[in-house]
């Protein structure tokens, strides 16, 4: 009986995991096909060859890849630092800290943009309207990912005797924080990093509805002219984020990292 | 020790700027007219554009978390069942975790180039004597988002229901064989009603996945608002005198009392689960 249950198993599992994996790659392939038809049934790779010719696209990718860069420091910047501050000195704030950074998951990014039409005028009249003044917005959207991968790292080591130590050493809080706390925690840091890096790169919808041209809204508008250019860029965008992921999944340790993938897509809505 | 509070000043600053003051905003948008505080916003959502428009996002939302969530509790049993630290399991994992992010545009238009009107796969068929298109371009409607739609559902329920899977011990099947109980038995009187919460609050998450979805069907669909967000989109942008951002944020409104009841049941369904499996 448990032979015969055994075998019924994998069976099952076999023909899920064929299933499944067709379903999946099937649109990959296609994506793939279709970016490098040529004339007739020969096959090019033109549509791939020409995105730099394309100005307006190459402008959405390093506004993106500028964007990401910016979110991604803003986030340390504003992000790390208090939350050590409130683990040393206000362990009182850290529940409201928490539900602070994890609200952005409740609210949709298109209900949020509603919001922010007026605050972006505001910005655009007395501050900047470059694209990347989205930024500001991007850094909320990447809180509760970002809280996440950073408090698992700060939990893994024991600032409260470190942050003691170097105090009872003559160190200030900028040392503290610099030189002690940031080098304990390299895999917590990357990984905020790069889930900030993969949101920002695959944001439409704020960036859409507030009239900027960013990665993925050039994406969309060139579809419209030329779907096999664009879809060629599609496809590298793709490439690139699961290649992130799986840079993600390797570094942080073993518990974390299944921590890390499960949390973080757990709400992945904003990309939608 | 109240110097302390200067610490955080940054942060609160920052979220109250941005986050905090949009949702205010909203909220303000929705009641607040050019003549003073109204409630025709949430008149026009009466409607029958803007009703369908909700039931549409309702009806799709709950489709394809329904679907979504018995095709990924599926093959999360199955990848649950294998090797926990093997090669597999995180290739998986991984894969999982792109294609849940991988919505909106790239989605879009990996659809319509696997099944779109000029994609291979079509007229590889019509070469063929079908032409799936016949009865209209079905892919630019509802049906076809909602198929879009089941494209990042199915991983993102893998990704969530894993963890539930991972808790089932291996001693409950023992327990149930020692008493006589077949595969049925454990399924109906034991692994069942333990991941039921589980299963339930994850169906959860997927809906309001769905329901706040927006990329995806802006980049489906050119004109029109069958979708809530869509709608949404449509008040604020409009450049053919459809702006109204009262009208936007009464429909914003609506979206987050859904979305907020929905996130309030999947945490107390998340409360159940854990008593039994973590």
């Amino acid at each position: 009986m448990i032979c015969a249950r055994r075998r019924r198993l994998l069976v099952f599992r076999v023909v899920v995991f064929v299933l499944m994996g067709a379903f999946f790659l099937f649109p990959i392939w296609s994506m793939f096909e279709f970016s490098t038809r040529g004339t007739g049934t020969s096959r090019t790779l033109a549509a791939w060859l020409t995105i730099a010719q394309y100005p307006d696209l190459v402008a959405g990718i390093i506004a993106s890849l500028e964007l990401a860069a910016i979110t991604s420091v803003a986030m340390l910047v504003l992000l790390l630092p208090t939350m050590i501050w409130v683990r040393l000195r206000l362990p009182g704030l850290s529940r409201v800290i928490e539900f602070i950074s994890l609200l952005p998951l409740t609210i949709p990014a298109i209900v949020l943009v509603v919001g922010l039409v007026p605050v972006y005028k505001w910005l655009n009249d007395n501050l900047s309207d470059s694209i990347l003044t989205l930024a500001f917005a991007y850094l909320v959207l990447v809180l509760p990912y970002a809280f996440r991968a950073l408090a698992a790292g700060l939990a893994a080591i024991d600032i409260k005797t470190l942050s003691e130590v170097a105090r009872s050493l003559g160190a200030g809080w900028p040392t503290v924080m610099w030189r002690i706390i940031v080098p304990n925690m390299p895999g917590a840091i990357l990984n905020a990093c790069l889930l900030s890096v993969a949101l920002v790169l695959g944001e439409f919808t704020i960036a859409n509805n507030l009239l900027y041209n960013n990665l993925q809204v050039e994406i969309a508008m060139l579809g419209r002219a030329n779907a096999g250019v664009s879809i060629a860029v599609a496809v590298a965008a793709l490439l690139f984020a699961f290649v992130l992921l799986v840079v993600l999944s390797f570094v942080g340790g073993p518990r974390s990292r299944r921590v890390q993938v499960a949390d973080v897509w757990e709400r992945g809505g904003t990309l939608k | 020790m109240s110097l302390s509070w200067l610490g955080v000043i940054p942060f609160l600053g920052y979220v109250a700027l941005f986050l905090l003051l949009p949702t205010a905003i909203i909220a303000w948008s929705a009641f607040v007219g050019p003549d003073g505080a109204t409630t025709s916003n949430f008149g026009k959502l009466t409607r029958t554009d803007i009703v369908g428009a909700f039931r549409n996002s309702v009806v799709v939302s709950a489709v394809t978390a329904v679907i979504g969530a018995m095709l990924g509790a599926l093959l999360a049993y199955a990848v649950a069942t294998g090797n926990p630290d093997g090669v597999f399991r995180r290739l998986v994992s991984s894969a999982c975790g792109v294609l849940a992010q991988f919505g909106g545009v790239t989605l879009t238009f990996a659809f319509l180039a696997t099944i779109g009107p000029a994609s291979f796969t079509y007229n590889f068929l019509q070469q063929h004597g079908v032409d799936i298109y016949a009865g209209g371009y079905w892919i630019y409607a509802l049906r076809g988002l909602g198929l879009v739609y089941l494209y990042f559902q199915i991983p993102l329920m893998v990704l969530v229901f894993l963890p539930a899977l991972d808790g089932i011990r291996p001693q409950w099947r023992e327990a149930t064989e020692s008493l006589g109980g077949s595969t049925w038995h454990y399924w109906r009187y034991v692994a069942g009603p333990l991941l039921a919460p589980a299963f339930l609050g994850a169906t959860l998450l997927l809906f309001a996945n769905a329901f706040s979805a927006y990329a995806t069907a802006a980049a489906l669909i050119n004109q029109g608002g069958i979708i809530v967000p869509l709608q949404i989109a449509n008040a604020l942008t409009s450049e053919v005198g459809l702006h109204d951002i009262g009208f936007a944020a009464a429909q914003a409104l609506g979206m987050i009392v859904i979305v907020t009841v929905v996130t309030a049941l999947y945490s107390v369904l998340q409360r159940r689960t854990s008593r039994w499996l973590q």
